[in-house]
């Protein structure tokens, strides 16, 4: 299906990637700090769900661990940058290889559980995450309960901007790195057999996929998304702690998927928007009962938008185009929805 | 004639209304009707239960604005949950300084979250007032001239259950329960800086809980059967209610030392048992509005006539809502120092100009001082046992 739609309008499609992308570049330099510091925030958090939705959205393996992923990633750029000195840039690929091996060896006794069995060995990952982080051996590594407090890089090159900017950019530029690379990934050979075996893995098998090796892998690689965005999440708010990654962590990112839409790329970034702005819009309503509003929001997201915010904002999209193509939407609605039962 | 006069009358205005003016002066946050105060509280998450404390000073700053406001001025209190996570607080943190521009930070909450903006209250020079924790590292004015804490640090209490214990019991053998977390280790560290040389041989055993577990009472197995004759509790308050009842019921007698996080009558000692509190030792600095003997108390009436109009819903045996006033006052008092020049760094010089601030809720005796060198606000604290029904206070006023 996106195949087809890809093939009918490439150009049009990339000349709307080239505007969406020269608005995020100017975006730094017409909001104040703060907001340019949030929005930092949501392009760590869209890393995190492309990440996660490979593994839960494409694969149909649902992790309630991620947290624990994206901590690992923000402890290695920590102590890296803490005890070896290493400049903050370098350890985006170290955090990305740590995770990515953490994740594949996770993803071995994980071929054994399914469905819930995983959702539930991925949290234990998250609950005992914190924990793990202040045992006392590798306290003067990680700095126990008290963390590690990072130095904020200041732009290169001489550049006449602040910290925040420079900071949002560099994140900008590694996800679109990380979102080309996760594209090109998902459309390819590669991407079918991954949906195939979560649509049916015995077809799949029959087929000829490696349904253990592509599993692990996919695995690993999403969590090297994660930790990725661990590390420059660390570096955005210049500090670690075990406190800052509990199990609410981890739900998060899967609330983020589910409300951005699962199955969906462009959908990291509305569950992104949501993860970071919901929270403190529901704090602004009230002070009493946050969560109740934000579970409100979050009813209210998944009764009028089953297929996640990017299958609406698809649907919407068919549907301003015109009526001629009703019968094209019906369709394409019921693409985006059918594979979605799965995970 | 007439009009010469109202000439010279409106000059003298002139030069009155100018020299006011002059005396005035502001940074973000402050005008001539109001003073914008930030401050972040964990309200939800699995820190909640001190939410009470930001609601306690929202209360009084309530107060203190239908009484008039401070010189005039009426205090704009900017209260935003982090959660207890410190990427939050953060967030909120730079939306208060930033978005909100207030004139300083107050009470922030919690060790971890105070440690994520440190750096930053510093590089922005704003106050991070009287900050909400009682680790050690707050009071650096060399290092942080702009970061200030309140209540009796951790290791000073430690330190002086230390000397009071060598005094009484100069062969002690002693047992520690503490928490796995920088609060546990500081007292940990209290108390062995304060046995001194002979911290290793005095502490037979040491024993830690996470904050997660259940209960105490292996814990208290494992301490008892180390042979110890005494026993120092540093724990919150459920787990501290545990190890008193626990201690009892496998009848072991050593002598206890609990430290003062964990001194309320009501939340404490009843869930433990009061007969089975008989003989505690603890450190107070602030009337514990459980304890009978501030029953009659004019200050403790006040507090509750307070707390009665102005927050309604706030529980009346909780410590921690006589914490959060008490906190407000002393910063009422350094608003009210500043007089008309209300900038950030005069808020500092005036926080730590504090002499001999007498709060009618402190114990009697123990009065806040601060100087330039000095970035810790209260540091006395007096020494009490538990008879089975109240604390009864005993010795000197300690501390510097």
């Amino acid at each position: 299906m996106f195949n087809r739609q890809i093939a009918k309008s490439p150009n049009r499609q990339i000349a709307g990637l080239a505007v969406l992308l020269a608005l995020a570049i100017a975006l730094p330099f017409l909001v104040s700090n703060y907001r340019v510091f949030q929005l930092n925030m949501v392009l760590v958090y869209a890393i995190v769900l492309l990440g996660l939705n490979i593994l839960t959205g494409f694969n149909g393996q649902i992790s309630l661990g991620h947290g624990a992923f994206y901590a690992i990633g923000a402890y290695v750029a920590a102590i890296l940058m803490d005890h070896f000195g290493w400049p903050y840039w370098t350890t985006l690929p170290a955090a990305g290889v740590v995770c990515f091996a953490f994740g594949f060896l996770f993803g071995l006794p994980a071929l054994r559980l399914r469905g819930h069995y995983l959702a539930l060995a991925t949290f234990a990952l998250a609950v005992a995450m914190p924990q793990l982080l202040k045992y006392k051996h590798v306290e003067q590594w990680t700095g126990g309960v008290q963390g590690i407090v990072i130095v904020k890089p200041d732009a290169p090159f001489g550049l006449k901007i602040t910290p925040d900017q420079w900071l949002y950019l560099f994140t900008l530029a590694i996800l679109v790195v990380m979102f080309v690379v996760g594209w090109n990934l998902l459309r390819g050979r590669t991407g079918r057999a991954i949906v195939a075996i979560r649509d049916h893995p015995m077809a799949a098998e029959a087929m000829g996929v490696n349904i253990a090796l592509y599993k692990t892998l996919t695995f690993g690689v999403s969590a090297l998304y994660t930790g990725v965005a661990g590390a420059l999440g660390a570096i955005v708010v210049q500090f670690v702690a075990p406190d800052s990654f509990t199990a609410g962590l981890s739900i998060n990112f899967l609330v983020g998927i589910v409300i951005g839409g699962v199955g969906s790329i462009s959908g990291a970034f509305y569950g992104a928007l949501f993860i970071q702005f919901v929270p403190n819009f529901a704090d602004q309503i009230s002070k009493a009962a946050p969560w109740a509003i934000y579970g409100v929001f979050l009813l209210a997201f998944v009764y009028l938008m089953p297929g996640g915010v990017a299958g609406f904002v698809r649907l919407a999209w068919l549907r301003i185009r015109g009526v001629r193509t009703r019968a094209n939407a019906r369709s394409a609605l019921s693409e985006m929805t059918e594979p979605r039962r799965t995970p | 004639m007439k009009r010469k006069l109202l000439a010279g009358l409106g000059l003298m205005a002139c030069v009155l209304a100018s020299s006011a003016a002059a005396e005035k002066k502001y940074d973000p946050g402050a005008t001539d009707t109001e003073i914008k105060i930030g401050h972040t509280n964990p309200y939800s998450g699995p820190a909640s239960a001190y939410g009470t404390i930001g609601r306690s000073e929202a209360a009084y700053f309530k107060m203190i604005n239908e009484q008039g406001g401070i010189n005039g001025r009426k205090i704009v209190f900017i209260s935003l949950d982090d959660g207890y996570s410190p990427p939050r607080t953060v967030e909120q943190v730079r939306k208060l300084v930033e978005e909100e521009q207030v004139l300083l930070l107050f009470q922030s909450l919690g060790t971890p979250s105070n440690t994520a903006i440190h750096k930053y209250m510093n590089a922005k020079k704003v106050p991070q007032l009287f900050v909400s924790t009682g680790a050690t590292k707050w009071g650096d004015p060399q290092n942080f001239p702009w970061t200030m804490g309140w209540q009796p640090n951790y290791q000073t209490e430690a330190h002086l259950y230390a000397k009071y214990l060598l005094q009484k019991k100069p062969a002690a053998k002693i047992a520690v329960l503490y928490q796995n977390d920088d609060y546990g280790k500081d007292y940990l560290k209290g108390l062995r800086d304060g046995l001194g040389s002979q911290a290793d041989s005095l502490i037979v055993s040491a024993v830690s809980y996470e904050v997660t577990d259940p209960t105490v009472d292996s814990q208290i197995v494992t301490l008892q059967g180390s042979g110890a004759d005494a026993l120092f509790i540093f724990a919150t308050p459920k787990f501290a209610a545990q190890a008193i009842r626990k201690t009892y019921d496998v009848g072991w007698k050593p002598m206890m030392f609990l430290n003062n996080v964990s001194s309320s009558v009501a939340s404490v000692l009843q869930p433990a048992g009061l007969e089975k509190s008989i003989g505690l030792v603890t450190a107070l600095y602030f009337k514990d509005p459980t304890d009978p003997q501030w029953a009659n108390d004019p200050a403790m009436k006040e507090w509750q006539g307070m707390m009665k109009k102005y927050y309604p819903d706030g529980n009346l045996s909780d410590g921690f809502n006589v914490f959060g006033y008490l906190a407000a006052q002393t910063l009422v008092q350094v608003l009210k120092q500043c007089g008309d020049e209300l900038t950030r760094e005069n808020v500092m010089r005036q926080a730590a100009n504090l002499k001999n601030l007498a709060l009618p809720m402190l114990l009697p005796g123990i009065k806040i001082n601060t100087s330039p060198t000095d970035f810790y606000p209260v540091d006395q604290i007096q020494l009490a046992r538990f008879d089975g029904r109240r604390w009864v206070l005993f010795g000197e006023v300690l501390g510097k």
